[in-house]
């Protein structure tokens, strides 16, 4: 059913009028054209589509639109600050935490809502956390090296 | 540096004629404004050139000093993108930041066979340092001129040629190529002067690309959008082999704003979103007749082995009868290995754009010239007018060389009058992947009293021969292969295999570093003192001690209850040695890897951080294989369609991971991309029978079947 959709989006106002079912993901990158939520699995099995639905890690391949009406989405796209990078992509180059590179939104949000919820997760408490985010490549030692950097840069202070 | 991007379709491609103009030619690589172009013809043969043009590398230095290297290869994830910038910056004197690479753009770059096998660095790389030593002459002697100073007392640095005796009097490459056009075509190796000290290659350099990676900015396949661009999705057979009996679209065809396309074979739904394009899929009814299922997971490899070609011969050497009389004590074990998906992250995607007689392309894809072809063909273009530009790619590991999407993507783009993209779903990337093809191992060798392997003979079913040649000192040995992966393997198989990463070489390292240790223990010595004892290849040797410095743990006769493994390759030249330790759980079969520790010596090191970057990929990547995944079929049937019940390997999963770089500058760069995936078998079937005492022959060692092999003893 047709209805009217409002959300905000990386920090603007967005307005739609779609099918409330369709799926966060597709409204997204196709009717928003926000490409960072990327398609890995569309069955809620790789963290690939994830994204931050008022600060918590959602997969958006799973999460009908109309569930968004009225929050806060913000996606890869939406995490730097006035071009400053968040401390979690930071950590993310300096590690060298990622190979194709397709992963890494969805790891970094993923990051982003652990350290919203638990500033200083110890090693076993990123694993458990990251476990559904799955990346091909292998890049995981340093997706965790670069996730335990930037929750000690955070704690210092330096941008949440 | 940076990628380059050209995501719009380009307005500049003029011409028509199977021909390039030149002048068209210079125009699109920016060279007409002025700069320097080097082109080369030669290298890695598998690149030369067969179109446009007769070289197979080149790079320009434009008339802003900037310098941009054309690249047939693509990048998906393995780090040519930073490493051949490396090596062009240094041979060339440029800061790394200077450096652009333009890869995998079919307009824009000489042709290349496609990337795989580890090769861009060791040919591709190689070649590249000839053009930048050749360019760096080219502009010293322009600078000697203009300086008045003999070229023998120039230097260049920082993108400057300097006087060494007079520090005040440089010229920039940009003063120096401005408003000239220089070319120059080499067909022949130089001795190129290393440009020692190296001061941007060796250094571990972070990819050039993460930026874009970690701000959303990088753009794959499926995140390029044209106006007016549909979504496509086809309609599949439920399994392989099924051929088409009815079909009635009609309830497709009522959903609104859908095209449905029906071209003979090809059934296919189109909507501005994918979603919906989707939906109005499942609404098509089709039945199918479906062929008898032949072949499932239990009976493959019966039906592999009955169904081989006749022994190839990859190498022997030696009497192999004189070897088996040689020999105080015999051992016969037979490997195997299931299918193996590539999985990449990203499926397999395409967007295809007609205009007029001209057709843009974007694909994810390892052979983007092998994919202009097959867009030329479907189009009845010529191939210079069909473009294939290559986004970033999700990663490939071998699977997304056939570039079956992009021809789809093209047919639906003529028949429907629209740009169209296609990417598929997870069901289909793994219904139609090119598998890692299940194989079997027959191997018999033999001790002599001393301990000495005199006798080894290899009888390889449907692996493909790569790295089965034996690198120990054995004197009759035979080492054969029936129907790889290549050479026409498909046929015995119920649906279609390829390439994966370390082709060949996982299912024969596993089954030969296995058989290796089966030896030490009958020979009664410890597994590295066994291999050190049939060896005298001096860099294997090296390789294997420096992993045992490294592992520091002692390793004694197995089962020593400890859980250690080993085991070495030669990958093409890249010489890989592996240590694991694991605990086996015996009630659940459960196997949990501790610790991995790798020693590679792949000649010079170009970007070391990248180098332990992909061999830590390897390592994760490989214990997938290792531990679970196996392709679930029943004839062709594919019983995998997503992550739920094809397992990959997870954070959960990580062992500690240590790597070992060994310095051997003298050598040229070799391959890092696939090398240290292929011993993991062999290293963890070794250590799982030093912990519990049971050889596992087949792969994956799933929990099931350890727990089966335990009950069997
Ligand atoms: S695409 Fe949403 S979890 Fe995989
Ligand atoms: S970096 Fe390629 S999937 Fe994670």
């Amino acid at each position: 059913m047709m209805q009217a959709i409002h959300f905000k989006l990386n920090g603007k106002p967005v307005n739609l009028r779609v099918d409330g079912e369709r799926r966060l993901l597709w409204i997204l990158r196709t009717d928003l054209g926000v490409t960072g939520p990327k398609y890995g699995c569309g069955e809620g099995l790789c963290g690939g589509c994830t994204v931050l639905v008022n600060e918590a890690a959602v997969l958006s391949c799973q999460t009908p639109v109309k569930d968004v009406k009225g929050a806060e989405i913000i996606t890869i796209e939406g995490l730097a600050k006035n071009g400053k990078l968040h401390p979690l992509q930071q950590a993310f180059i300096q590690h060298d935490a990622l190979q194709c590179g397709f992963c890494t939104p969805g790891m970094i949000l993923k990051a982003h809502s652990l350290l919203a919820e638990n500033p200083e997760p110890t090693r076993d408490e990123i694993i458990q956390a990251m476990d559904e985010n799955l990346c091909r490549c292998g890049s995981h030692v340093r997706i965790v090296q670069a996730i335990q950097t930037a929750a000690k840069q955070m704690k210092g202070g330096k941008q949440g | 540096m940076r990628k380059e991007e050209y995501a719009k379709p380009s307005r500049s491609l003029t011409t028509s004629s199977s021909e390039v103009s030149r002048r068209e030619f210079l125009k699109r690589i920016g060279l007409l404004g002025g700069g320097i172009v080097i082109y080369v013809s030669f290298g890695d043969i598998s690149s030369r050139a067969q179109q446009l043009t007769d070289f197979n590398a080149f790079l320009r230095i434009g008339a802003d000093g900037r310098v941009t290297c054309f690249s047939g290869k693509i990048e998906m994830g393995q780090g040519v993108l930073t490493s051949l910038a490396q090596m062009l910056a240094d041979q060339l004197g440029v800061p790394l930041k200077s450096v652009d690479m333009v890869m995998g753009d079919t307009s824009l770059c000489p042709w290349d066979m496609g990337t795989f096998g580890s090769r861009s660095t060791k040919y591709f790389g190689a070649t590249l340092r000839h053009a930048a030593a050749e360019a760096r002459a080219v502009l010293i002697q322009m600078a000697a001129e203009r300086l008045h100073v003999p070229p023998q007392r120039l230097t260049v640095k920082d993108g400057q040629v300097i006087d060494s005796q007079n520090t005040d009097k440089k010229v920039t490459y940009a003063q120096l190529t401005r408003g000239k056009r220089i070319e120059r075509h080499l067909t022949q190796r130089t001795s190129i002067k290393p440009a020692f000290p190296h001061t941007v290659s060796g250094k571990a350099t972070g990819k050039t690309d993460a930026r874009q990676m970690v701000t959303g900015e990088a753009r794959y396949a499926g995140d390029i959008r044209v106006p007016g661009m549909l979504y496509a999705k086809i309609l599949r057979p439920p399994v392989h082999g099924a051929t088409l009996k009815r079909i009635d679209s009609e309830n497709a065809k009522k959903v609104n704003g859908v095209k449905v396309i029906q071209d003979s074979d090809l059934i296919a739904v189109l909507h501005k979103y994918p979603d919906e394009a989707q939906k109005a899929l499942d609404k098509v009814h089709a039945e199918w007749e479906i062929p008898e299922p032949k072949v499932d997971n239990r009976n493959i490899f019966k039906h592999l082995t009955a169904s081989a070609p006749p022994r190839q011969t990859v190498t022997q050497s030696g009497d192999i009868e004189k070897g088996k009389r040689l020999a105080a004590k015999t051992f016969e074990s037979i490997y195997f290995n299931q299918y193996v998906a590539h999985a990449p992250m990203e499926p397999h995607t395409a967007g295809v754009h007609i205009e007029g007689k001209r057709a843009t392309v974007w694909a994810s894809t390892q052979t983007p010239f092998w994919a202009q072809k097959e867009v030329a063909r479907t189009l009845g273009f010529a191939s210079s007018d069909v473009r294939v530009i290559t986004p970033f790619v999700g990663g490939g590991f071998g699977g997304k060389t056939r570039n079956q999407q992009v021809i789809e993507a093209a047919q639906l783009a003529r028949l429907s009058g629209r740009p169209v993209q296609v990417a598929w779903t997870r069901k289909e990337e793994f219904f139609y992947d090119t598998f890692r093809p299940a194989a079997v191992i027959k191997l018999r060798s033999g001790l002599d009293r001393d301990h000495r392997i005199v006798y080894w003979d290899y009888d390889n079913y449907f692996a493909g021969a790569r790295s089965s040649q034996p690198f120990y000192d054995i004197a009759h040995h035979r080492v054969s292969s029936r129907g790889g992966w290549m050479d026409g393997g498909d046929q015995a198989h119920p649906f279609r295999v390829g390439a994966w990463r370390g082709p060949g070489s996982n299912t024969n390292v596993f089954a030969m570093e296995s058989q290796i240790d089966i030896m030490a223990e009958a020979a009664g010595m410890d597994p590295l003192a066994f291999r050190l004892a049939n060896l005298t290849d001096k860099r294997m040797r090296k390789v294997l001690s420096a992993a045992a410095v490294k592992f520091g743990h002692r390793f004694a006769k197995t089962p020593s209850r400890k859980g250690f493994g080993i085991a070495c390759t030669d990958y093409q030249g890249t010489y890989v040695a592996t240590m694991a330790e694991v605990k086996v759980d015996e009630k659940t079969g459960y196997v949990r890897v501790e610790r991995v520790v790798c020693a590679h010596d792949m000649g010079e090191v170009i970007n070391p951080l990248g180098a332990r970057l992909q061999i830590e990929g390897c390592i994760t990547m490989g214990l997938g294989y290792v531990l679970r995944e196996e392709i679930r079929f029943k004839g062709g049937n594919i019983l995998d369609e997503n992550f739920d019940t094809y397992e990959l390997p997870r954070f959960s999963w990580l062992p500690k991971i240590e790597t070992v770089l060994i310095d051997n500058p003298a050598m040229p760069p070799q391959g890092c991309g696939e090398p240290a995936i292929t011993p993991m078998g062999a290293v963890i079937a070794n250590a799982v029978y030093d912990a519990i005492g049971v050889r596992i022959f087949e792969l994956p060692m799933t929990p099931e079947r350890i727990k089966k092999a335990i009950i069997k003893g």
